[in-house]
């Protein structure tokens, strides 16, 4: 007997009427995306502070005297893991993806709404426990966003007594959260499309969470066992990643742990992670380009194949971060080998992009900028890339700003992009109202070349071998003295890029109320999510029946059609589809 | 169902042969695989939990042998002395043979489920917790025996101070996968037993119940295999 999915078998949505049940205890995919995102967002801009902060120091050193070392270690920790795990993973996943899956699909909500609701709260959880380290005794911990014991756990580390406790605590609350979530996102995309909404019609967008997802809820695994480890090592006196080990001259009990063997489990979570951010922003900005370029995404099935290929090999390739640990010179080739094979595959979505640029109908519009900055940005990171991928080159390179500046372009300022113009994108969807376009247009350009003041010149400081990581330089002598005047203007330009955020968070308030109303299809976009009968969508999506799909996601200017775009839903005797 | 589906699949999406109609044929349909949303979660789930799975034991075998310590030997450690004789594992075998009896019955209840017999069902399911619950009662009887000869997370008497730490995180951590499972199983045995599954017109739930349960006694094998046996 076929299994007929829940979807068919029209069975009541429960429909919230008060307030509480209706936007705080809310089961509907929609708000709890927008919770999610909310809070990702509030905890972002603890860390872009912290960001400054540390800027501040960089560039005028002993300048500012609440940043002394220990609260400076425990500025680029907290910067680090808030921006990579509860800021970027949160937001692609838990907010564009809780609601963007069920809309592209066809579905009327995730599969299972309580346990995605649970997901958020759990989440929420876990950045208040993140947050709680700021205020214990000795405050966060300051071992760095990679957690590397034994410092981590080790007295004289910042943060040691409490704070690192509250970082493993938060990661396994997190990733409890997540995993409740990413159930959810891989189900429903997987098994409650709607009729003729097959896998290989599925919007790019979709494809780059879902696979995101996959990764996650195998890579988060592995930091969930070293974050028990740890906390174990740290409160129970365990050695599994402690040698036995001198501390202030006295031997601590510790004996026969393995330090390597968290740097494998972390950078086992940790490789898979960089692409958990970068797959959806892949999606995201494919579905940006084909609908502001008026044209189909070029190569569509090989874009599919690429996300599966680089989700595939992001699991091979972790000790690339571990040149420096010392490995045996073949495996130093193997994971060179497999990490130089990635670029095969970026590079064909690369191409892509621009071979959908070329020839199109461009509508340079706010989320169209953002779009054309990621491919640009993600470009230049990913060169660096190939430069630390090689072992010989990697180890002058690593512990440098250089890494720095390729870290932060290719995973950190790329998808930031990407979620700046998905934001731009799916404002009016979510709201009903547009953005407005000219501080959006100051908020990118700003944004876009003070990424680029920021990080152009890191690459420079790295090839000099300014080491990264440190409070401050003192005298060395292979270090110029201009130096000193680089940081002070990357510093300049970081606080100028972390201020016009400002301007990002008023638009987004000020729309609210203020925007022009947008109508349902602002864009004229295809796909799923711009033809709900109502905008902002209410409970159910769809009214009384699920939308049926006839073709792919990129009928733009098809020709003989009378408009340059035609939607999932119209059927093909209507119009033929280009994918034909 | 399926038909509908393929008279709305777009040409050159369905078709082909070899490779591309494989993936065609899977990625047509309205689901990716034909089993109801739990049980594909479910599946999922376990692929995940397995990840867990395989980080511990891969850690514990990596510290084991970076251990500069002599590892003790689980046959001494795990033996107990019954009626003057002296039996190398036995309480492991015991364990063993009831996790394994367990998955037994558990199969069976998925079947009588199958078959819509309420009363076998839950009678299945509550041996299955109650093997369940066995295990883990012969369990902290272990760890009593190995707290009161001096086995701690941080050192033991034995040798290499991981041993302990590697036995009470991994036995633990498997043990709560166990307790969890045995109050799944008492939860919905008693949904069956109050005809909340003949309401909602499917028994999926003792087949997802079931799907767990193998898993954690799967992974036991493992935990045997590699922990006790090497």
């Amino acid at each position: 007997m076929a299994y007929v999915a829940i979807a068919d078998q029209g069975q009541e949505l429960h429909d919230p009427q008060s307030f509480i049940t209706k936007y705080i205890w809310s089961q509907d995919h929609k708000v709890i995306a927008i919770q999610y995102s909310i809070t990702a967002i509030a905890v972002g801009l603890v860390a872009l502070v912290l960001s400054g902060m540390m800027r501040l120091q960089l560039g005028f050193p002993n300048s500012f005297s609440f940043i002394d070392p220990q609260s400076y270690y425990q500025f680029v920790t907290m910067h680090g893991m808030i921006m990579v795990i509860y800021l970027l993973t949160a937001l692609f996943l838990g907010g564009f993806g809780n609601y963007l899956i069920p809309l592209m699909c066809g579905a009327r909500d995730m599969v299972f709404p309580y346990m995605n609701m649970m997901s958020y709260w759990i989440y929420l959880v876990s950045v208040l426990v993140l947050m709680a380290s700021f205020f214990v005794p000795g405050g966060p911990t300051g071992a760095g966003w990679t957690l590397y014991p034994p410092q981590a756990i080790l007295p004289g580390t910042p943060g040691a007594d409490g704070g690192i406790v509250l970082m493993l605590v938060s990661l396994a609350l997190f990733i409890v959260a997540f995993t409740m979530g990413g159930l959810n996102y891989v189900t429903t995309a997987l098994q409650a499309r709607t009729r003729g909404m097959t896998l290989m019609r599925l919007p790019l967008t979709v494809w780059g969470i879902v696979m995101a997802t996959i990764l996650g809820l195998l890579a988060f695994p592995a930091l969930l066992v070293s974050a028990i480890m740890m906390l174990l090592d740290r409160t129970l006196g365990t050695s599994f990643f402690m040698p036995a080990i001198l501390s202030m001259g006295n031997q601590l009990d510790y004996n026969g742990g393995s330090p390597v063997l968290f740097q494998h489990l972390f950078w086992f979570f940790g490789h898979p992670e960089v692409y958990i951010v970068a797959l959806p922003a892949f999606g995201i900005v494919s579905d940006l380009l084909s609908v502001h370029a008026r044209k189909n995404i070029f190569g569509y099935r090989m874009m599919v194949w690429a996300i599966i290929a680089i989700g595939g090999l992001s699991f091979v390739v972790w000790a690339h971060h571990m040149y420096v640990s010392g490995m045996h010179p073949y495996f130093g080739f193997f994971f060179a080998t497999t990490t130089l094979i990635i670029a095969v595959p970026t590079a064909i979505k690369v191409y892509n992009w621009v071979l959908t640029l070329w020839k199109g109908n461009i509508r340079l519009n706010v989320p169209m900028l953002f779009a054309i900055g990621f491919v640009f940005t993600f470009i230049n990171g990913g060169l660096t890339g190939l430069f630390l991928g090689n072992v010989v080159v990697d180890l002058p390179l690593s512990d440098t700003y250089f890494v720095v500046a390729h870290f932060h372009m290719v995973m950190g300022v790329s998808p930031i992009l990407v979620v700046f113009g998905a934001i731009y994108h799916w404002y009016p969807k979510m709201t009903g109202r547009m953005l407005n376009e000219t501080l959006g247009k100051i908020h990118f350009w700003v944004t876009f070349l003070g990424t680029y003041a920021i990080y152009y010149p890191m690459h420079y400081l790295g090839f000099l071998g300014l080491p990264r990581r440190y409070y401050a330089l003192g005298d060395t002598s292979f270090i110029p003295d201009s130096v000193a005047t680089l940081n002070a203007s990357i510093t300049v330009a970081a606080l100028i890029v972390g201020v016009v955020q400002i301007l990002f968070i008023y638009n987004l308030i000020v729309s609210l109320r203020k925007g022009k109303p947008s109508g349902g299809n602002p864009w004229q976009a295809t796909t799923l999510e711009w033809q709900t009968p109502q905008t902002p969508p209410v409970h159910g999506n769809w009214g009384p029946t699920l939308p049926v799909v006839h073709r792919w996601a990129y009928d733009y200017s098809v020709p003989g059609a009378e408009e340059d775009f035609v939607p999932q839903n119209v059927p093909r005797d209507v119009v033929a589809s280009e994918a034909d | 169902m399926a038909n509908d589906a393929m008279t709305t699949t777009a040409p050159g999406f369905a078709e082909g042969t070899g490779w591309q109609g494989i993936v065609g044929d899977w990625s047509a349909d309205k689901q990716a695989f034909g089993v109801p949303w739990g049980k594909a979660m479910m599946w999922i789930f376990l692929l995940s939990d397995t990840f867990i799975f395989s980080c511990f034991l891969t850690s514990y075998m990596k510290v084991r042998v970076s251990t500069t310590i002599p590892w003790p030997n689980p046959s001494e450690v795990f033996a107990l002395t019954i009626g003057g004789q002296h039996l190398p594992l036995i309480l492991i075998a015991i364990m063993t043979f009831v996790l394994i009896s367990s998955s037994g019955t558990m199969a069976m209840a998925v079947n009588m489920g199958y078959r819509r017999d309420k009363k076998k069902t839950v009678a299945l399911m509550l041996a299955t917790a109650a093997f369940g619950a066995m295990f883990v009662g012969m369990q902290a009887f272990e760890w009593t025996k190995l707290i009161g000869e001096g086995v701690r997370p941080w050192g033991n008497p034995m040798g290499a101070p991981q041993f302990g730490a590697c036995f009470f995180m991994i036995t633990g951590f498997h043990g709560l996968h166990v307790s969890g499972g045995v109050i799944f199983l008492v939860v919905v045995a008693n949904r069956v037993r109050t005809g909340f599954y003949d309401r909602k017109g499917n028994y999926d739930m003792v087949e997802i119940t079931g799907l767990y349960w193998h898993f954690v006694d799967l992974v036991w094998v493992f935990i045997f295999a590699f922990f006790y046996l090497w």
